[in-house]
């Protein structure tokens, strides 16, 4: 049945993919990879229901189908348009696109602390990585901006409002992988915060995840916080045999030296998880004999991360061979003979004073 | 006297109450639907009649009906959005306060049309005395068989509920009404899917405004193709507008879509002109996130025609020479309004109103609120009317729902049509403070009246 099951054609940025129905148009671009693929801070594949919210992936859809070939009216998200047979999208090749995609980032970054220097985050964020895709080199915002207390929740998890981008991808974590949620969106419009409500610390098996969901530094591991930034870290790929059972145990440890400064999930290219992990793993075995090590985490070499590493990195060129252009490599003279001061006959400890070179000349007999 | 199908009997005393409301013709489409139409009658009289949606978008009411999915059991149903809480809009709360059993009629009737056996009033939380009217209202109905279940023996069933909101404005939005009344917090869904798939408890579900259901009843009464008969080209039909502003005669009016905008607002049957003499500097004719037009271009349209009270007059010339008729809200402004400061009164509601799900509208509604501020309070600069326009242009369709329109269309028209009163604000800021800008060149084109 799988083998006659019809696929749609689509192309982004003139590449042409074939995709399953029912595939988003960003997943569509993820299959073909690179440039064209849209950032995406609040769509998260793992977690259903989320995306649409950040409209960082809108992208244009020049042709909406083979059926129906008229354009799409209004920018679309491509985390929640679904593609239709003979879609043609346009991402980094409408100047459209570009600018709005622009006017959103600007958006994010009006409130946004830009306390880089000081957070956590800095490294694996994404709003770092969006700002200096999409993002201007200056604002134009001249107010002051908006600022929240810090607050704990629980001994494990800092939430840092005023980095917030307003995701929802920790709402969307706790409601579909622990047994209750306890925090949510509160307030409206730009006062719209996470919260609990009640000061009240979020204890859950898995609740943690939270923190590798979050695409900014507005939830940090309490655990790690200040002490040390990721790319002095060595990430590792690990694994342990964890009781819980929804727990995949596999973990990559960023470490420096022997001792483990924190343990994360697995993360793809894109930032996302590719199993989620329990609390236990991620906060209690901080303890390089607690892990069984696998081998050096692959990096993208793009990420400031990998500058400490030497995994997938590239070698240096050789330069000769660009110097000689093909040739063979000639001795013209060997300096050891040609020279007069090479000589080791002579004892330089029985030279009165300093060398000459008169001392080398060789005395005719 | 403009011909009126909706308030005709608005003037009846008692027309609040069954009785009254019976012996006067009510009720008598509810049973011809029931008795000799049909659903699929209903929903041919309701096509033909041209009826477009009364919330502000004009959605053809008969081609948003056949869109309901119709999966075998599953329960469908119909959500009566009361959530009037544009600004300068106030016509569902008169039709709910004064004739609840019109809208009570016309909910039987589209619900049956529709096979819904339950139906929501979603009211805004702010009419706090109107669901103790209607619910008195429902309960009459039910009492005389007109609801519950087995109505006039036909075999359908209809029960319907009155819920209250917490005074949002974005519940006013569809989708995000459906998620209020489902308990959730009231954030817009992303679409597709549409409610008419996947609606109030993932069900098929139509949205409607309260004024498009009351307006089912005469439908049914004189039928499609009479209703046509009414009105000009595609704005068939009576509209209800209510005005205010600076006018004589505020109130909520309702007239039949062939008059002009002239007459509307100095005839004495509607508005009766501008208060204390002055003259008319801007209106907004649909509720306050429709463009703002100048006098001149409010009259007659860039073409030169007079602008009718139509969906298509009022929209002539697209966003740049015209508006919209959107949700009947008609707010006049004289030359003694200061559209800078109107514009500020506008961003700031939409800021407060937004529900900062979606990063442009959460972020660019406080910003223009900002920028606003501080050239209407004499500290603006020349880039701050550039920047506006920047930030208006990058929210405007790049939202989830059409909130960020909303918020940035008013900006968009008050530059694109008053730039030189934003400029005037900058370049003078201490006598902005002391006084308005008035008229300009592109105001009144009816000459002032003779001083007395």
């Amino acid at each position: 049945m799988a083998e006659d099951k019809k696929m749609f054609k689509v192309k982004i940025d003139n590449i042409s993919v074939e995709v399953e129905p029912g595939t988003t148009i960003l997943n569509a671009a993820r299959l073909i990879g690179g440039e064209v693929v849209p950032p995406a801070m609040c769509y998260y594949s793992k977690l259903e229901g989320s995306g649409g919210k950040c409209r960082t992936c809108i992208v244009k859809v020049t042709k909406g189908s083979d059926a129906d070939p008229r354009p799409m009216p209004k920018l679309v998200a491509s985390c929640r348009t679904t593609v239709m047979d003979g879609m043609e999208v346009a991402n980094i090749t409408s100047p459209e696109v570009l600018d709005a995609r622009k006017g959103v980032v600007e958006f994010l970054l009006i409130n946004h602390p830009l306390d880089c220097p000081i957070c956590d985050q800095a490294g694996e964020c994404h709003l770092q990585d969006l700002g200096y895709e999409n993002g201007s080199e200056a604002t134009r915002y001249e107010f002051k901006r908006r600022t929240f207390d810090k607050v704990d929740l629980g001994d494990k998890i800092k939430l840092h409002m005023t980095r917030c981008i307003l995701c929802y991808r920790c709402v969307f974590t706790a409601d579909q992988l622990t047994q209750k949620r306890e925090h949510g969106i509160l307030g409206r419009g730009d006062a719209a915060e996470i919260g609990t409500y009640i000061k009240q610390s979020l204890d859950n098996d898995f609740i943690g995840n939270v923190i590798d969901v979050c695409p900014v530094g507005a939830l940090t591991d309490n655990t790690f916080r200040f002490k040390n930034r990721v790319w002095f870290l060595k990430p590792v790929d690990a694994h342990r045999n964890c009781n819980n059972p929804k727990c995949c145990g596999k973990v990559v440890l960023w470490m420096r030296g022997d001792e483990v400064f924190r343990v994360t999930a697995r993360k793809d290219e894109y930032g996302e998880v590719e199993n989620f992990i329990c609390d236990e793993c991620r906060f209690e075995k901080k303890d390089k004999n607690d892990w069984v090590i696998e081998g050096p985490r692959k990096i993208n070499h793009h990420s400031v991360i990998s500058q400490g590493q030497y995994v997938n990195t590239v070698k240096p060129l050789d330069p000769l061979v660009d110097v000689l252009d093909g040739r063979k490599p000639k001795l013209l003279f060997n300096i050891h003979s040609e020279s007069q001061v090479n000589r080791p006959e002579i004892d330089l400890s029985k030279i009165e004073g300093p060398a000459h070179s008169d001392d080398f000349i060789i005395k005719k007999s | 006297m403009g011909r009126k199908l909706l308030l005709d009997k608005a003037h009846i005393e008692g027309i609040r109450y069954y009785d009254t409301y019976r012996s006067n013709g009510g009720y008598a489409a509810a049973e011809k639907a029931l008795k000799n139409l049909g659903p699929d009658g209903v929903l041919d009289e309701v096509k033909k009649s041209g009826l477009r949606g009364r919330g502000g978008a004009g959605f053809p009411t008969g081609m948003k009906w056949s869109f309901i999915a119709k999966p075998e059991g599953v329960p469908r149903y119909l959500v009566c959005n009361a959530d009037e809480s544009e600004p300068g809009t106030f016509k569902d709360r008169y039709l709910m306060e004064f004739i609840p059993h019109l809208l009570i009629e016309g909910l039987l009737i589209s619900s049956f049309a529709l096979g819904a056996n339950s139906c929501y009033i979603y009211i805004r939380g702010e009419y706090a005395w109107i669901p103790e009217i209607l619910e008195q209202a429902i309960a009459e109905a039910k009492n005389k068989g007109w609801l519950g279940k087995n109505i006039l023996g036909t075999g359908f069933d209809l029960e319907i509920y009155v819920q209250r909101g917490a005074g949002a404005y974005i519940c006013g939005e569809e989708t995000a009404l459906i998620e209020s009344l489902e308990g959730k917090r009231g954030n817009p869904r992303i679409k597709p899917p549409f409610p008419a798939v996947k609606g109030l408890y993932q069900c098929p579900t139509v949205v409607n405004n309260v004024e498009t259901l009351a307006a089912v009843v005469p439908i049914i009464n004189i039928g499609g193709d009479e209703y046509i008969k009414f009105g000009t080209g595609k704005s068939t039909g009576t509209k209800l507008i209510s005005a205010c502003g600076n006018i004589n005669k505020p109130g909520v009016y309702e007239i039949e879509m062939n008059i002009s905008v002239e007459e509307f607002i100095y005839s004495d049957e509607y508005c009766g002109g501008i208060k204390n003499n002055k003259r008319l500097k801007a209106c907004i004719p649909g509720g306050s996130s429709v463009p703002v037009l100048p006098a001149n271009l409010l009259l007659k349209t860039a073409k030169g025609e007079t602008r009718m009270m139509t969906y298509e007059s009022l929209a002539d010339g697209g966003f740049a020479t015209g508006s919209m008729l959107g949700s009947g809200g008609f707010i006049v402004m004289d030359e003694d309004q200061c559209i800078v400061r109107n514009t500020l009164t506008f961003a700031r509601f939409y800021h407060h109103e937004s529900c900062g799900q979606c990063s442009p509208c959460r972020e660019g509604t406080g910003w223009m609120k900002k920028v606003l501020q501080n050239i209407e309070y004499g500290k603006g600069k020349m880039s701050d009317i550039d920047l506006l326009w920047d930030i208006q242009r990058k929210i405007e369709g790049n939202t989830i729902c059409p909130l960020g329109d909303a918020a940035a269309w008013p900006v968009a028209a008050a530059i694109r049509h008053f730039r030189d009163e934003f400029e005037w604000h900058v370049l003078n800021p201490e006598e902005s403070q002391k006084r308005n800008f008035g008229l300009a060149h592109y105001a009144d084109p009816i000459p002032a009246p003779a001083a007395v």
